[in-house]
């Protein structure tokens, strides 16, 4: 089994822990991956002091964006706005503890792409917030 | 015959070992000259072979495909495009779009941010000397939109008119478009000055660099360049692969070019949402062995030294111009050499071009004869055709000397 299917990868894909929608919301965005259709949401509520204290993912798409998205949503609970718009693709590379080639790197960063483009508050997502 | 020369540390005789084309007899005992880097370069071993490699290796079509092949040839295409950044100094990869040749580079800049911002009455500055390439886009345009269309005058030293510019600039042009080096008279046109007065008053600036980037170092930055197109070809690389740098935000703006595959964000049956820069304008598979082949290129001029290349092509056509200038009857155009690249565009008095090229050709003497694709310069200083030698890195002194001496058998035979 290639390590890009590590356990944890699979295990994430298949029984996501933060899958959803929060209605209402304080924060929500959603883009695409062009390249292959891949379809992430992401959804945040914050606390009284501005910290996430819910956050889920939407969508659609194979294991590496979905595990990406459900990891990296559960790491900003407890996040400031500010840390989550420090978050990089290292950050996800560990996460996932893989090494991606550049087409399945695009999947992994769909999430994070979505996740600093809401925390921005910005119209659109670019490549620009994950390279 | 012997090509070692070696000025200043510059080893020709290494550099041309690495191109396997100047090895050729163009008949038996006669070597080939090639003095026509203007309208294409040879290419070295480094760029023929990393091509020939990606084919037997890791050909695949890019951005879709998951399997190894899918990303070897994707992380190639992608990582030419970062060495292409580089290589000019672009603040980002994604200010990058590979296109067919710089022809196209400006026609992709005519057609979105051109169409977008300009409208009847507008006023778009060329100069006189410029390539076909960049007049005839904005010819269409003006033609399309009702644009005006003003020129900086060559003067007779083959220098722009830099006086003249600058009152032409008062009209407010929205865009000031030149060659940064012009491929007949070989002038290097002082672009920094130019497009700090463009800014000044207010318009765009648009360099064409396909006789620039390859020949001396180009910093995007430096120039404070609004766009930059360039040819592969011409800089070692292969063709059917050219650049359009822009500035990012310009690029943002600008409406896709070509629709298709690869340049969309999302599709539906009657509309698009196009994708990011810089495959908003990338529709369509790409030149990907031939990206590959440009950063094997840019490698390889990298490993010589744009300076130092720079430097021994000017030593070149110094002496290029003083053997020249020194036959009887041969006329050379163009400033003298503290203001020029490698060209030397000349006429010999009763001997059509034509024929000059082709007798310098049963020398093994590989020259240019025509208008260069620039009619309206020509024009300018009354002559239908001019010869042109053109030179590069791999180019010596003696080739030179053989120059010269076929054009003197060339006026032994029109007598």
């Amino acid at each position: 089994m290639d390590d890009l299917y590590r356990e944890l990868i699979i295990d994430r894909y298949k029984n996501p822990h933060h899958r959803g929608v929060l209605e209402p919301n304080d924060i929500s965005f959603e883009d695409d991956n062009p390249l292959c259709g891949d379809h992430i949401r992401i959804d945040l509520r914050l606390d009284e002091a501005g910290r996430v204290s819910e956050a889920s993912f939407d969508g659609h798409g194979c294991a590496i964006s979905q595990a990406s998205a459900d990891l990296l949503v559960e790491s900003v609970l407890g996040k400031t706005l500010d840390e989550v718009r420090l978050l990089s693709k290292e950050d996800i590379l560990d996460m996932l503890g893989i090494e991606l080639g550049p087409v399945r790197l695009k999947c992994a960063l769909l999430s994070l792409k979505v996740l600093k483009a809401g925390a921005y508050g910005l119209g659109e997502a670019s490549d620009d917030l994950v390279e | 015959m012997p090509m070692a020369n070696n000025v200043n540390g510059f080893d020709v005789a290494r550099i041309r070992a690495d191109f396997p084309v100047l090895a050729r007899q163009i008949r038996p005992g006669v070597p080939l000259v090639y003095l026509d880097s203007t309208a294409t370069s040879q290419k070295p071993r480094a760029v023929i072979e990393t091509m020939d490699e990606f084919y037997r290796k890791s050909n695949a079509n890019i951005h879709r495909g998951i399997h190894t092949l899918a990303e070897e040839a994707t992380a190639g295409y992608e990582g030419a495009r970062r060495r292409v950044a580089q290589f000019i100094n672009a603040p980002s990869a994604r200010q990058v779009i590979f296109t067919r040749n710089t022809t196209e580079s400006i026609n992709l800049v005519a057609f979105t941010w051109g169409r977008a911002n300009l409208n009847a009455g507008d006023i778009v500055i060329l100069t006189e000397m410029e390539h076909h390439s960049n007049l005839v886009p904005w010819q269409m345009l003006a033609e399309e939109r009702g644009l005006r269309l003003e020129f900086i005058p060559v003067r007779e030293d083959g220098l722009l008119d830099m006086d003249a510019y600058r009152e032409l600039l008062e009209l407010e042009p929205c865009l000031v478009s030149f060659t940064h080096m012009s491929n007949v008279l070989g002038t290097i046109n002082p672009a920094r000055e130019m497009i700090a007065l463009a800014h000044q008053a207010g318009a765009l600036a648009l360099v064409d660099g396909a006789q620039s980037v390859p020949h001396f170092p180009v910093d995007v930055q430096e120039l404070d360049a609004d766009f930059l197109a360039f040819s592969a070809h011409k800089m070692c690389g292969p063709s059917g692969i050219g650049v359009l740098y822009g500035r990012k935000e310009l690029l943002e703006d600008m409406p896709p070019f070509l629709g298709g595959g690869d340049m969309i964000k999302r599709v539906y049956l009657r509309s698009f949402a196009p994708n990011e820069i810089p495959h908003k304008f990338e529709a369509g598979t790409p030149a990907i062995a031939e990206a590959v082949g440009l950063g094997a290129a840019i490698d390889y001029l990298e490993s010589v030294g744009m300076q130092a290349i720079a430097q021994h092509e000017h030593e070149i056509v110094a002496y290029a111009l003083e053997r020249l200038e020194e036959i009887p009857g041969v006329r050379v155009f163009g400033p003298s050499a503290e203001h020029k690249g490698g060209v030397a565009s000349f006429t010999l008095q009763g001997v059509h071009p034509h024929d000059i090229s082709q007798i310098l050709d049963s020398f093994g003497v590989a020259i240019r004869a025509g208008h260069h694709c620039a009619m309206p310069l020509h024009e300018k200083f009354g002559l239908p055709a001019t010869a042109r030698a053109s030179f590069y890195l791999y180019n010596t002194r003696e080739e030179i000397d053989r120059l010269v001496e076929a054009i003197y058998q060339v006026k032994e035979i029109f007598g």
